[in-house]
């Protein structure tokens, strides 16, 4: 549908930088990285120490490897300021993402942080061939998550006009999209298919809307989905990676070749490594992927495992960038699932029910996508005195947990109550986790 | 122009400038700031071939320049103004401007130096007023002037600049920043050494931050401006203080 675009960039000199000139600014920006997290947070001075690191006698990029990993764990043991790098009054903006240990991982930004992540995602639209005479809807949830907030700011930065539309209310959406006549559709994958389904309902056709562009990330999707999704709207479909913890949207994202996720090596350093070995694989080999950030100055992380399993793609693109480009996200190294865009760990819910339950509860999670979007269920078992309570009693034990698992994980759960070892051979055959959604 | 990687300089037991990397691009003004005693004159100096680093690589336009003397790195285009003037103060004006050609001479363009001439003191008109006058009777700031007249007959490629505003009144301050700045819209690439962090910022492309031999911070001056690091570095006030603070 799209003829061969122009290649447009919103900091040229910055993403086509010559490779030798990269290789010394990421030196430069991550020996100021290392020396600054050694010097101001605790947790960094205690983990280089520990292992004899020495920050000075950082030579090369390469060193890094010398260097223990950050984990989820971490940041979730440092809650809820305990890895910032400068003092909370120069923070300006906090967000938040799903932790463990009862506790949300918390992300500071300060007026710097929040300029350069404006300008990496103005970067990700622009790859993606939207222009400052983008009209850009927005469907993310606003609030703690990255994803709303950053994508906005970068499509202000452009000089987009910005529909902050906010999750949900799918009819409104199409109205909006409709009236206003939103050129760009930033979504999940699988809202913008359940949007393809809502728009059959609503007897709404691609050719009554003005999309162009469809901008989808926070969670993982195929190939035949993005087919779908451009012949039924209309647009050209790119993927972008997002990940709180290291900023949000604005890590890498795809130009509109549609062949892999430019990374910004300016401001992240990437390695792909063996999440059993830790060792790293070698280039284009699938790995886990691990980022440090060069530029951040409240949340700084060193080797940060992100628990996203992709290789790398060392060959130039022809779009002219010049950085390295990572795979699309297909699976995780870990147990972490996401549903309906929020990062759920089976660990939160055991913790949940631990709080309401006593120890070691006995649940099992189901997800599953009857059709475009995803349905999460929590089987709980429960004593029979419980199950064989009235009515009254029973439904408001079930509400107590509804309720507790929404404002802790950020996500609605289904909750079901099942009598005691019901759940024996189920959790034996399918684990405590059942996604559906994996064909 | 400039790249500088993993630079270790020590005066005998003592480390004054640990692994060190950065780079200046043609055409920028480049800023480093810090406190006293944080290892930016020795930078400089690295740089000229007066220190010989311990380890690490300095390569000028693509050039290893580490083993260079200092005649021949200047003669490859770099020059410096060192800091508190130096000027010959027992020479005129004018003389003082004329060792400055000395690598023009060597050169072979001994034609130029009279144009040369006429343009620094197009540069610094006082200069010229004072052209017959001994160095050493000039104020400051003119000191200043005549400083870096003298390192610009030399026609660098690279302008090397050790505090310039060091001792200097504010408002002759300014104009010292303001001619750096013409300096360097005609062409010339700057690096320039100072303690006063706001001036210098204010006239770069961009900056990196030393503290105790370290580069703690690098990014464009505007960055670098609004980060709060600067104004520990500059006024040397310690993070842990600051974050006492903090609720």
């Amino acid at each position: 549908m799209t003829t061969k675009e122009l290649p447009a960039y919103w900091q040229p000199d910055a993403e086509c930088l010559d490779r030798e000139e990269l290789a010394q600014l990421q030196l430069e920006r991550l020996e100021a990285t290392l020396s600054r997290v050694y010097r101001n947070v605790p947790f960094y001075r205690k983990y280089f120490d520990d292992v004899n690191f020495d920050t000075d006698a950082v030579r090369s990029t390469d060193d890094l490897r010398r260097l223990p990993f950050t984990a989820k764990r971490d940041l979730a043991a440092s809650y809820p300021y305990g890895l910032f790098a400068v003092p909370l009054r120069e923070v300006v903006r906090l967000h938040a993402s799903g932790g463990s240990a009862g506790h949300a991982l918390v992300m500071g930004y300060t007026r710097n942080d929040l300029k350069t992540w404006a300008n990496l995602m103005a970067r990700v639209l622009v790859a993606g061939g939207v222009t400052k005479d983008d009209v850009v809807q927005i469907t993310f949830d606003y609030g703690l998550f990255t994803g709303a907030f950053g994508v906005h700011q970068g499509a202000e930065r452009l000089g987009a006009s910005v529909i902050p539309a906010s999750s949900g209310n799918s009819k409104r959406q199409l109205k909006i999209m409709r009236d206003y006549r939103t050129t760009v559709l930033v979504a999940t994958p699988s809202y913008a298919l359940h949007l393809i389904d809502a728009m059959a309902e609503a007897g709404v056709v691609a050719n009554q809307l003005s999309l162009r562009r469809a901008l989808l990330g926070g969670e993982n999707w195929t190939e035949e989905q993005r087919q779908r999704i451009e012949q039924e709207l209309h647009v050209t479909a790119t993927d972008n990676y997002a990940l709180s913890e290291v900023m949000g949207p604005g890590i890498a994202g795809e130009c509109l070749e549609r062949n892999g996720l430019h990374v910004f090596e300016d401001h992240f350093l990437v390695e792909v490594v063996d999440p059993l070995t830790m060792e790293r694989v070698r280039p284009g080999d699938r790995g886990e992927l691990v980022l440090t950030t060069l530029t951040k100055e409240a949340f700084p992380l060193v080797r940060y495992r992100t628990g996203e399993l992709t290789s790398l793609i060392p060959e130039p693109c022809p779009c002219g960038r010049t950085s390295v480009r990572m795979r699309p996200v297909r699976a995780r190294s870990d147990d972490m699932l996401t549903v309906k865009g929020v990062n759920v760990y089976p660990s939160q819910v055991e913790e949940v029910l631990e709080g309401i339950q006593g120890p070691e509860p006995r649940f099992q999670l189901v997800v599953d996508r009857p059709q475009t979007l995803d349905e999460a269920t929590v089987l709980v078992e429960v004593s029979e005195d419980v199950f064989f309570d009235e009515m009254k009693k029973q439904s408001e034990f079930r509400e107590r947990i509804v309720r507790r698992l929404a404002s802790e994980l950020g996500v609605g759960f289904e909750v079901k109550l099942v009598t005691r070892k019901t759940l024996d051979d189920a959790v034996a055959q399918g684990g405590r986790v059942v996604d559906r959604r994996r064909k | 122009m400039l790249r500088i990687r993993n630079l270790d300089v020590a005066y005998g037991p003592v480390t004054v400038l640990r692994r060190v990397s950065l780079h200046v691009n043609k055409g920028e003004v480049v800023a480093i700031v810090g406190a006293n005693g944080a290892g930016k004159t020795t930078l400089l100096k690295t740089i000229t071939g007066l220190v010989r680093p311990r380890a690490g690589e300095i390569a000028l336009e693509g050039q290893d320049v580490v083993r260079t003397s200092t005649e021949q790195t200047v003669a490859m285009g770099c020059s410096l103004v060192p800091e508190g003037r130096q000027v010959f103060a027992s020479m005129s004006v004018r003389d003082n401007l004329l060792m400055g050609a000395h690598v023009q001479y060597r050169r072979g363009k001994k034609d130029e130096v009279a144009a040369d001439l006429q343009r620094v003191y197009g540069l610094f008109p006082v200069l010229e007023k004072r052209r017959d006058q001994f160095a050493g009777t000039l104020s400051g700031g003119e000191q200043q002037m005549l400083a870096m007249g003298r390192a610009l007959m030399a026609r660098p490629s690279l302008l090397m600049l050790d505090e310039p505003s060091m001792g200097l009144a504010p408002l002759v301050m300014r104009d010292i920043f303001a001619t750096v700045s013409r300096v360097a819209s005609e062409g010339c690439t700057v690096l320039l050494v100072e303690q006063n962090a706001r001036s210098a910022l204010k006239i770069a492309d961009r900056g990196y931050v030393l503290e105790t031999g370290r580069i703690v911070l690098q990014g464009t001056a505007e960055e670098l401006l609004a980060n709060q690091d600067v104004q520990r570095a500059y006024l040397g006030r310690d993070v842990n203080e600051e974050q006492e603070g903090r609720p």
